[in-house]
């Protein structure tokens, strides 16, 4: 699985394609590891642009979940943002929308995580 | 047969409370908005054709106990939980003082499963045989301490009925009367049993009080080859998936999204939603199981699953 990637702002975006389930869920570990890598280094809050997902299992949903818990082990922040109609309604039946933070589109969700990066300071030091 | 279920509440049973009952009531009376009836006939088809599940019935709130019907004077049950008590009372009632037998089928010896045993009236009567059958080693232990002091007044051993232990192996089919079972592995604090029970043609898997880790494809494919085919599974659907992978991990149970996914792989063909988190009202329960149909519908690719929520008192003709 190939994650296409662009830069905005504060934000990294990973575009999904096809299918995430159990046959494919190493590959998306595997493929989302150097992004994970990279917004720590660079302090990227990433975004999954979820616009050509068209199914995912409870193992994918799964490996949503362990990538959110990996990204906080650094501070970092994890979205999903997108989602078709098929896709928001199995995050809904899972209650992976209560688990995730979800944004019903991509902009909205890297304004989101650009009006407040983790770790900026609130008040002059 | 008939599967019949007395028991479908997961951990500890419940009750419907005073406010349960007057908020059921008053959802009928303003569905009914004014509307009068002959006769309580016409009040009841009211009821059953208009109103939903979650108001005219309830779930209730009994833990597990499953019995399949095969007629005669020889009983199939699954799990001793406090739906044990009522099926004791219907099997004595339809046994009229003939001597029966009881075939139990432990899943595993969580205090849900085995704290009706001492309110099983049969095991009271004198003739009666019952045969506890389990893959536990600790399976008389923890029946004979349920009843020990202080916890009980009446030990064990002071029940007439005459009582066996037989001990199964996992993956190996055995016959037991008219039924053939196999007994599969779960994973669940102190491990538990599914039973797949092939009876006149149909074949029927109780797996109660197992979690699914997602992240194995070997052991997702045991399990689904556990299911093959079945005619009916009944399923440990106790949490959301979102709480069962996360906060709820380790806690041993299943979601009704796993349940799917399973008997979608194995082709079975009747999912049972089974082992309610005793928190979930019965509008929750209905709208857990709406949203599991939805959920079976996006999903489809081969045949219909046809989904199910057991409520005790449910029969399931096969
Ligand atoms: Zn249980
Ligand atoms: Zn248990």
């Amino acid at each position: 699985m190939s994650l296409a990637a662009t830069k905005n702002g504060n934000a990294l975006i990973l575009g999904l394609k096809g299918r995430l389930d159990q046959d494919n869920c190493d590959e998306f570990r595997d493929a989302l590891a150097p992004h994970l890598d990279s917004a720590g280094r660079d302090r990227l809050a990433i975004v999954l642009d979820l616009s050509q997902l068209e199914y995912v299992s409870s193992a994918g949903l799964r490996c949503f979940m362990l990538a959110v818990k990996q990204a906080k082990t650094y501070d970092g922040r994890i979205v999903v943002a997108a989602l078709q109609p098929m896709v928001a309604e199995i995050f809904q039946i899972s209650r992976f929308d209560l688990l995730l933070e979800v944004f019903a589109s991509v902009s909205a969700a890297v304004n989101a995580v650009s009006s407040l990066p983790p770790d900026t300071p609130t008040s002059p030091a | 047969m008939v599967v019949r279920f007395w028991g479908t509440r997961g951990s500890i049973p419940v009750a419907l409370t005073s406010a349960d009952i007057r908020d059921k009531i008053v959802q009928a009376l303003l569905k009914a908005s004014g509307r009068s009836f002959a006769s309580a006939e016409e009040a009841c088809t009211f009821t059953r054709e208009e109103l939903p599940f979650s108001v005219n019935k309830t779930f209730g709130g009994h833990t597990p106990c499953v019995e399949f019907d095969l007629g005669g004077d020889e009983y199939y049950v699954c799990d001793m939980g406090s739906g044990a008590r009522p099926f004791g009372a219907h099997l004595l009632a339809r046994q009229h003082g003939r001597p029966a037998t009881v075939n139990i089928f432990m899943s595993h010896v969580h205090w849900d499963h085995i704290m009706g045993f001492p309110f099983f009236g049969p095991a009271y009567v004198p003739g009666t045989k019952i045969r506890i059958y389990g893959c536990h080693d600790v399976l008389e232990h923890a029946f004979r301490l349920q009843q020990a002091p202080p916890c009980f007044p009446v030990a064990f051993d002071q029940m007439a009925a005459n009582m066996e232990f037989v001990q199964l192996a996992p993956g190996k089919k055995q016959n037991v009367g008219a039924v053939s079972v196999t007994p599969g592995l779960q994973l669940h604090s102190g491990d538990s049993y599914g039973y797949r029970f092939e009876i006149g043609g149909k074949s029927v898997v109780y797996s109660t009080d197992s979690e699914h880790k997602l992240d194995d494809v070997d052991e997702t494919r045991r399990i689904a080859d556990f299911f093959r085919g079945a005619d009916i599974v009944i399923f440990d659907a106790m949490y959301a998936l979102a709480d069962a992978i996360s906060v709820k991990a380790d806690w041993g149970h299943s979601s009704n999204i796993v349940g799917v996914e399973l008997c979608q792989m194995a082709l079975a063909k009747h999912l049972v939603l089974f082992h309610h988190e005793p928190a979930n009202s019965d509008a929750t329960l209905e709208r857990l199981l709406m949203e599991t149909r939805r959920f079976e519908e996006l999903t489809r690719k081969g045949p219909m699953l046809t989904v199910s929520s057991s409520y005790d008192g449910m029969e399931i003709e096969l």
